[in-house]
């Protein structure tokens, strides 16, 4: 059995009051240097929910426009794409949709389980109904909001006397998170506000994969959640299942799962091991899912004030994976095409790139130049490009081609085009895993329907060495390529057709008794 | 006679770029005295 790509879910969520409260980088100078002329000046960077909408690389990201309509693109030296208009400015497209802040604070309200998050009444009052209109939110979902909020008074009262983190709209305290223990830092108010954002964003993409694949939510069997965040108490702090807890919420009352983690890698173990599980037959449909990250918000935004452009990293991301067995038209992943960044790989970036891409390809008798289109960090470059990091999938291209020329696969003087003719140009926010390869699923599996490209290659890369365990670098890779169509069942045929054929065969064997005994 | 030979280095290194641990295996061979070195990610 092979394991087809059902298709994905892509979201935005526009919060630009977290990216002032809880993005590391403020939360940080607030603690350094709180007068400092960068806090004074960020709010003034700050995007309308309706710039939000009308920047080109969002509208990739959901699937209004294609990351060749984005590399046709004139981008401005220094400001990039920033102050392009696209001329599609719909907040709901093919893969999923941008949401709002004060949708978002209710959608959080109703991925609470344990009353700990806290909205004024007024603002429920105004903003319910149209929470209640968004085409992804069920029914399920808005009954989930209490009929009975809370007064703004007791909110200030929770967060000045009882360690809540406050929950803003335009910078007006609406609501908090309270802390969901009285010493436990593993359920402080900061913890579980960061929780609750990752897996309101992550239900926010299943039910995106969901609308976007047209399965039904009862046919997914297990569901693997692969974000960056860990959510669990003192005795274990990382306990997990994320997957679960969001999964309930979504409504995939079918579904078991679990949690998968590598820093920006995860999407991509994640994916490996959701293939596995639907080739091996242990499951025929596996949902691949994660929310977004509040501590990413405006970490470059230093960089983006400094030279005067909006700052970029003002929304969360989350994405959905649909993966099935094979169905004999969709994309599938070759798991016999699997990099891996192994212990003894180094960090040389030759030996990563080595292991991620060459190494798999010769196993299977094809050369760098045999895969149609890379997909590695798609990180959008206007947002690294201005903090001094670079374009980051560009840099990623230039050491897949310097590899291939190496191994003698490709011209040096083709060396300049490889990038456009096997990369993308990055759209995704800079949220860690989000922008790690998977960004490209849903486009990569139109495009090989489409007979656009026949593969692509999904490459993650992980920074272990952030958690201080290790120093070793992660990564691994794998090749999504067109079906063939001759393999829906292994052994050739389905359960169908052999209930089927035992009721042809019993036909026949009882015309044949009717016929002896005439 | 190397630039480095003798010096006392830091180094940060860029997941996306040249690693830490690359650039201190150089600096080493070229003479220099690593007092910290890291990998940091940007993104």
């Amino acid at each position: 059995m092979k394991a087809v790509i059902k298709g994905a879910g892509y979201i935005l969520v526009h919060v630009p009051d977290m990216v002032l409260r809880n993005g590391t980088t403020q939360t940080t100078e607030r603690i350094v240097n709180p007068d400092s002329e960068y806090l004074k000046e960020l709010p003034k960077h700050l995007r309308s929910f309706e710039e939000v909408c009308s920047y080109w690389p969002n509208q990739v990201y959901i699937g209004n426009k294609t990351p060749d309509d984005l590399a046709a693109l004139e981008a401005d030296k220094v400001r990039g794409w920033a102050d392009l208009k696209c001329d599609v400015t719909d907040r709901y497209g093919k893969f999923g949709q941008i949401m709002p802040q004060q949708q978002f604070l209710l959608l959080m309200q109703a991925c609470d389980v344990f009353d700990l998050l806290k909205l004024d009444a007024g603002f429920v009052d105004k903003y319910k109904a149209e929470f209640a209109e968004n085409p992804l939110i069920t029914e399920d979902i808005t009954a989930r909001i209490p009929e009975t909020q809370t007064e703004i008074a007791e909110i200030e009262r929770l967060v000045k006397e009882e360690h809540s983190e406050g929950l803003y709209m335009n910078d007006v305290l609406v609501g908090c998170i309270k802390r969901a223990h009285d010493i436990d830092v593993n359920l402080s108010a900061h913890v579980m506000h960061e929780n609750i954002v990752s897996k309101a964003s992550s239900v926010l993409s299943i039910l995106a994969a969901v609308k976007s694949t047209g399965i039904d939510k009862n046919e997914v069997e297990y569901i693997i959640d692969c974000c960056e965040e860990a959510c669990g108490d003192m005795n274990q702090r990382g306990g997990g299942n994320f997957a679960k807890a969001a999964a309930e919420i979504a409504g995939l009352d079918n579904a078991s799962g679990s949690d998968t983690r590598g820093f920006c890698a995860g999407p991509a173990h994640a994916i490996v091991e959701a293939a596995a599980l639907v080739a091996s037959g242990t499951y025929k449909t596996v949902m691949v899912t994660a929310g977004g990250c509040t501590a990413k918000l405006g970490m470059n935004a230093k960089n983006h004030v400094e030279k005067d452009l909006p700052a970029l990293e003002d929304c969360l991301g989350g994405f959905a994976v649909v993966l099935t067995a094979d169905n004999g038209i969709d994309p599938v992943i070759n798991l016999n095409m699997v990099g891996r960044h192994t212990v003894g790989t180094g960090a040389a970036p030759q030996n990563v790139i080595g292991s991620l891409v060459a190494a798999p390809l010769e196993k299977n008798g094809l050369k760098i130049t045999d895969i149609d289109k890379y997909s590695p960090e798609m990180q959008n470059p206007d947002i690294t490009k201005p903090a001094g990091a670079g374009d980051v999938p560009l840099a990623n291209y230039k050491m897949i081609a310097a590899l291939a020329v190496k191994n003698g696969e490709l011209q040096r003087a083709d060396l300049a085009t490889f990038p456009a003719k096997h990369g993308l140009v990055g759209w995704a926010p800079t949220q860690g895993h989000i922008p790690s390869g998977v960004p490209y699923i849903g486009f990569a599996k139109d495009d090989i329907l489409a007979g656009k490209i026949k593969n692509a290659m999904i490459i993650g890369k992980g920074s272990l060495f952030l958690g201080r365990m290790t120093n070793l670098f992660d990564g691994v890779s794998f090749v999504i390529e067109a079906n063939d169509g001759n393999n829906q069942a292994e052994g050739g045929v389905s359960e169908a057709e052999v209930k089927g054929l035992i009721a042809k065969a019993m036909k026949d064997f009882a015309a044949a008794l009717m016929e002896q005994a005439e | 006679m190397s630039i480095l030979a003798g010096k006392k280095v830091v180094i940060i290194g860029d997941r996306d770029g040249i690693p830490g641990l690359a650039i201190e295996a150089c600096a080493k061979t070229a003479g220099a005295e690593v007092v910290f070195s890291s990998t940091e990610c940007f993104v």
